[in-house]
């Protein structure tokens, strides 16, 4: 073969796997835009939005996502106040305090929790955090919102602590040696200079970690448990978006029932809070990134 | 001249950074309100040098020091000093201009702000008086809230020089101030540099010759991490001593 057609060649294989890519995204778009539109066939849209029952399963049928919905931003907002706090202490601490050769031991160390398979954390939560939490909260039930967040949090800590620290760390040097250079200490330094600094790439982390929370599917399918629950008590089961979809998926719903389209409405509900946290932290990291050039 | 009335003292300072020695044995004293050129090729000591001064080498995991630096009489590197405080009165300008990427006001606030200041009209005129030195006043009182990156960069590095100052420092050291800017620029930070040291003893180190002996009462010239000889700006730059300085100035290497 000629170098040309090499070339030629090598580009196509480039092209196709992109062209792939895309239509793999556009046919499951697809897929949830129609299956989801059949169902509000079925079902107004404003009974969706606003009943505060999810019961397709049951006899007497209801579908309000809000219970779902707010079991999913339960775990999450429990996973943050778990993560954020967490996750951006170690940013600081790694980036603005930290010799080198710890930071270079810990930082892998730390990114090796986001490669721990979910269903090994769902378990631990079920098995080990819960049994734990009723020694401090009796009244806790053996599934629950607290534990799968508590342990969501501990999965999505490494998405924040490692992109902040990127983001602290692509701030340049010489902006953390000219508050040094005036007498101030690293505390004043990584608080008043260089998080304000990065401060863009910060949000862009846990916006992105947010996204990654509600989308978290094993874990809460295993340790909040699966009763769809108006409620923001973190001690009762609940059930989230994800752990209703994996649910319906396992059980024997027939396909093309009322039933069986419910996991599509559910997913495109999903769809659309993790595409509008994305294009937000799309749009900050474009809009706040400051140029120091 | 009694020793005691050297603004800055340095016996037998030898710097490691790791095993690598970067000074060996420098012994040099700084008159107050003076403007002492820092010399030398790249590689040389000079920066490092400089920032003995106010320890920002402190950070740098390898680096240690033996010898003994005082300033006023007191030596910086003993365990009761603050760092901080040191920092304070020993005021840097780096190479290039970098503002924090806050407001113009909130950049020459800061140094205050840091040590606690809460008392806003006494921020704010102090703000100005330190726009005023740095020659920066005129060109900015309107657009005190805009931001300093949206500055040129021969405004922004007399921003950074207002934010020295704003803390009231004892001594500046600038570390090739105008070597990112401009010819227009670097004339009047130049010029800058000349007024203030009225008030302040000043230390630059300066890639430029012209600029040494524009600017410098007394220049020191260093060589591969030794200071070579050191005296009258005018001195060096007619009658060197040594024949190292003699070649570099005449630009025969470096």
């Amino acid at each position: 073969m000629t170098q040309k057609n090499k070339e030629v060649c090598i580009e196509l294989v480039l092209k196709l796997s992109g062209t792939i890519t895309v239509l793999t995204t556009f046919g499951i778009i697809w897929v949830l835009f129609s299956e989801s539109f059949s169902f509000f066939k079925e079902v107004s849209i404003v009974e969706f939005l606003t009943d505060n029952q999810w019961t397709p399963l049951f006899a007497n049928k209801r579908f309000g996502i809000m219970p779902l919905i707010s079991g999913t931003l339960l775990t999450t907002a429990i996973a943050l106040t778990v993560a954020l706090p967490l996750g951006l202490s170690i940013a600081i601490y790694l980036s603005e305090y930290a010799p080198k050769r710890l930071r270079l031991i810990v930082k892998p160390l730390l990114e090796m929790l986001a490669s721990i398979p979910t269903v090994v954390y769902g378990f631990f939560a079920l098995m080990i955090v819960t049994p734990f939490l009723k020694t401090i909260l009796p009244n806790i039930s053996g599934f629950n919102a607290l534990s799968a967040g508590i342990v969501m949090g501990i999965m999505i800590i490494p998405f924040i602590s490692s992109m902040s620290e990127d983001a602290l760390r692509s701030v340049p040097k010489s902006i953390r040696e000219a508050s040094y250079g005036i007498g101030a200490t690293r505390l004043q330094t990584s608080f008043r200079v260089m998080v304000p600094a990065a401060s863009s790439g910060i949000i862009v982390s846990v916006i992105l970690a947010f996204s990654r929370a509600i989308g978290e599917t094993m874990i809460v399918a295993i340790a909040a448990g699966q009763q769809p629950r108006l409620t923001l008590n973190p001690l009762v089961p609940i059930e989230t978006i994800t752990a209703y979809i994996v649910q319906v998926s396992l059980g024997d719903v027939p396909h093309g029932s009322l039933e069986y389209k419910t996991i599509f409405a559910a997913g495109m509900t999903l769809f659309v809070f993790t595409f509008i946290l994305n294009n937000i932290a799309f749009w900050v990291r474009k809009k706040f990134r400051e140029e120091y050039e | 001249m009694k020793s005691t009335d050297y603004k800055i003292k340095s016996e037998n300072v030898d710097v490691y950074y790791g095993d690598k020695k970067a000074l060996t044995d420098i012994n040099l004293n700084i008159r107050p309100n003076t403007v002492t050129a820092l010399i030398g090729p790249s590689g040389c000591g000079k920066s490092t040098f400089l920032r003995v001064l106010n320890r920002m080498n402190d950070y740098i995991d390898s680096f240690s020091m033996t010898g003994k630096i005082s300033i006023d009489g007191e030596d910086i590197y003993q365990s009761k000093i603050r760092v901080e405080d040191l920092r304070a009165n020993v005021g840097m300008v780096f190479q290039k201009p970098n503002p924090f990427p806050k407001s113009i006001f909130d950049n020459v606030a800061y140094g205050l702000k840091i040590q606690g200041m809460k008392d806003k009209e006494f921020i704010k005129k102090r703000v100005e008086s330190a726009l005023k030195q740095a020659a920066l006043w005129s060109e900015v009182k309107d657009d005190l809230k805009n931001p300093a990156l949206s500055l040129s960069g021969g405004q922004q590095q007399r921003l950074c020089i207002a934010r020295a100052l704003a803390v009231n420092p004892k001594v500046l050291l600038m570390d090739e101030p105008t070597s990112a800017l401009d010819p227009i620029s670097t004339a009047k930070i130049e010029e800058l540099i000349f007024n203030l040291k009225e008030k302040y003893t000043i230390v630059i180190v300066t890639h430029n010759m012209q600029q040494a002996s524009r600017i410098s009462d007394y220049t020191a010239f260093f060589y591969m991490g030794k200071l070579i000889e050191f005296d009258k700006t005018a001195e060096i730059f007619t009658h060197p001593r040594e024949e190292k300085t003699q070649n570099y100035i005449t630009g025969r290497f470096g």
